[in-house]
């Protein structure tokens, strides 16, 4: 019997940290509609293959999480459209590679991949604020 | 054994060894450009992912639904589990053929349309009633490898459910919150499927012992709490670095922390391990399950570290997070998964080259310890570069990295040559097995292992 109350007790947990986790998650940068188009664009292409956000993703190009700020829009257009000797050149519309880079902006906008050294706490967990 | 479940065996080593042919051409389209202009790795990549991952789930799944015969005494409708097979199936060629075409989903390891998941979800709910028709008759204290294919089934459905809600509006209103459920259902996830694999094994341990209570005590049920809070709680490890709330963090870190006692019980049993390794050695699925342990072993220690954020910071988004997941993936999952296949094929009985196939898996097990430890090298050197010294630029991070990644490359054909034989024999004696009982009478799944 305790073996039930003890599951039950776990699955409240889950579904009270679940509802905590998104509800929690910052706020601060909403999507656009061309922001959502950007992603769609994102996913449609499979840009995860190859490329990070936030460390996650392959391993094939580069983190992609502050190449907005890091590099420029400019960068990033020449890079999408006519490809680089890994990169295959994709070939879209303005209109879809401004999306594409709002998106990359809204990305940007959320924080920073890496994490300072001063974040590191004595414990070994960061502490840093959502932006 | 139905011809139901010897098309389910079949059709997930038939997903291995399509694995292992996707991730070996992904491997050289990686490092050779050229290579790539033929075969795209933006192709390949997702191609390899899923059907690893489907022969993970599909493995799993034959296990659970042919073990529970015996288990709870009684064949629930075959029917059922022929429907969630055959949809199962269809859409997984859907899925690859959806690859084929260029059109991708592009979430992380479910890479195809999101309209698939909608069949995917359909055959797991006709799994869910076939299991559970024969679930509803068992004993009043069912022993724990129930517990865990109950619980894997069911939180395999809830992740999956959690995974496809980035479609619903407000869980992309922000990118903290698109990331969240991403990663949160995919690490639940990976607990789900866990837990099905090692109540098989943990089954199998106990026919082969014939030691039911190593199912039953109170430390085999604290463990199993420790494998369910973590399949709940620990998924944070993965967005360490995203600016989400800091419980999240905290929350994932003491929950890692909390596994060194596992680890620590392992260097524990390790002589009693000894001893019962002596007396099943000649048993082909107990040496597959002993390699696993192998890998647990190895894995977790790598895992635990890479739990602390302090080092996170170093490995995240780094080779070393690939292997950590080929280590889980090859090393635990398709160990166990091979064994399990191994007994419910009664190999030992009838086949006879029971020399080979150990060849091969030691084979595999030393490609495997070497493409392990090429990603930890590959990693450490990316890590170091981008943190430590602080190169921005991708290709002279990259450059020395890359040179470790061919010996990687060479290990993987390594395990393309051992596992790969192993999973053509293993197919072969499925397909040709007179095991099958198309009426549908019980055949007795233990079997005999004092050879």
């Amino acid at each position: 019997m305790w073996m039930r109350y003890a599951l039950a007790a776990l699955s409240v947990c889950f579904v009270a940290g679940s509802w905590f986790a998104y509800r929690g998650a910052s706020t601060n940068a909403p999507a656009s509609n061309q922001v959502r188009q950007g992603m769609r664009l994102w996913q449609g292409n499979n840009c995860t293959a190859c490329h990070q956000l936030y460390g996650l993703g392959g391993y094939m190009g580069p983190d992609l999480t502050n190449v907005h700020s890091d590099k420029g829009e400019a960068r990033i257009r020449t890079f999408v459209r006519y490809g680089t000797g890994r990169m295959p050149a994709h070939a879209m519309s303005d209109a879809e590679l401004d999306a594409l880079v709002a998106f990359l902006g809204w990305v940007d906008r959320s924080g920073r991949s890496r994490v300072p050294q001063e974040a590191v706490h004595w414990t070994g967990t960061y502490h840093f604020e959502q932006p | 054994m139905t011809r139901t479940t010897r098309w389910h065996i079949a059709a997930a080593l038939a997903l291995l060894l399509l694995a292992l042919l996707f991730g070996a051409l992904a491997a050289f389209a990686y490092l050779l450009p050229s290579f790539s202009d033929a075969l795209p790795f933006q192709q390949l990549r997702p191609a390899h992912v899923s059907a690893a991952l489907f022969w993970i789930i599909t493995g799993a799944t034959a296990g659970v639904l042919h073990y529970k015969d015996d288990t709870f005494g009684y064949r629930s409708h075959v029917p059922l589990h022929a429907g969630f097979l055959g949809l199962w199936l269809a859409t997984i060629v859907a899925v690859f053929m959806a690859y084929g075409l260029g059109r991708f989903g592009g979430r992380e390891y479910w890479e195809f349309p999101p309209l698939l998941a909608l069949p995917m979800l359909l055959a797991w709910l006709l799994l869910m009633a076939h299991y559970l028709l024969a679930w509803v008759r068992r004993s009043p204290d069912p022993p724990l490898y129930v517990w865990m294919w109950t619980t894997g089934i069911v939180f395999f459905l809830i992740t999956f459910i959690e995974q496809n809600l980035w479609q619903l509006p407000w869980f992309r209103e922000t990118y903290m919150r698109e990331i969240t459920v991403q990663w949160k259902s995919n690490g639940a996830m990976v607990g789900a499927w866990n837990q099905m694999i090692y109540g098989s094994a943990l089954y199998i341990m106990t026919r082969i012992s014939g030691d039911e209570g190593i199912a039953r005590g109170p430390k085999a049920f604290l463990f199993w709490f420790l494998g369910l809070s973590n399949l709940m709680f620990n998924w944070g490890h993965h967005i360490y670095n995203a600016p989400t709330a800091s419980w999240i963090r905290h929350l994932a870190y003491g929950i890692s922390m909390a596994e060194w006692i596992l680890f620590i019980n392992i260097i524990r049993g390790f002589k009693a391990k000894l001893d019962e390794n002596r007396r099943h050695k000649h048993l082909t699925a107990y040496r597959f399950l002993i390699a696993a342990e192998v890998w647990v072993f190895l894995n977790l220690f790598l895992a635990l570290l890479m739990s602390i954020p302090a080092i996170n910071r170093y490995t995240h988004g780094t080779h070393i997070t690939v292997a950590h997941a080929m280590g889980a993936t090859i090393g635990i999952n398709t160990m166990i998964l091979v064994g399990s296949i191994c007994w419910m094929l009664r190999y030992d009985e009838r086949a006879s080259d029971q020399r080979w196939m150990e060849r091969a898996r030691k084979f595999t097990m030393a490609s495997l310890l070497v493409f392990w430890i090429a990603l930890i090298v590959a990693g450490i050197l990316k890590g170091w570069r981008i943190t430590a010294l602080g190169i921005e630029d991708f290709q002279q991070v990259m450059q020395p990295v890359t040179q470790v990644l061919f010996v990687f490359a060479v290990a993987g054909i390594g395990i393309l040559v051992g596992l790969g034989y192993i999973g053509i024999r293993l197919l072969c004696l499925c397909l040709k097995s007179p095991l099958s009982t198309s009426s549908g009478a019980p055949t007795p799944v233990t079997q005999s292992f004092n050879q």
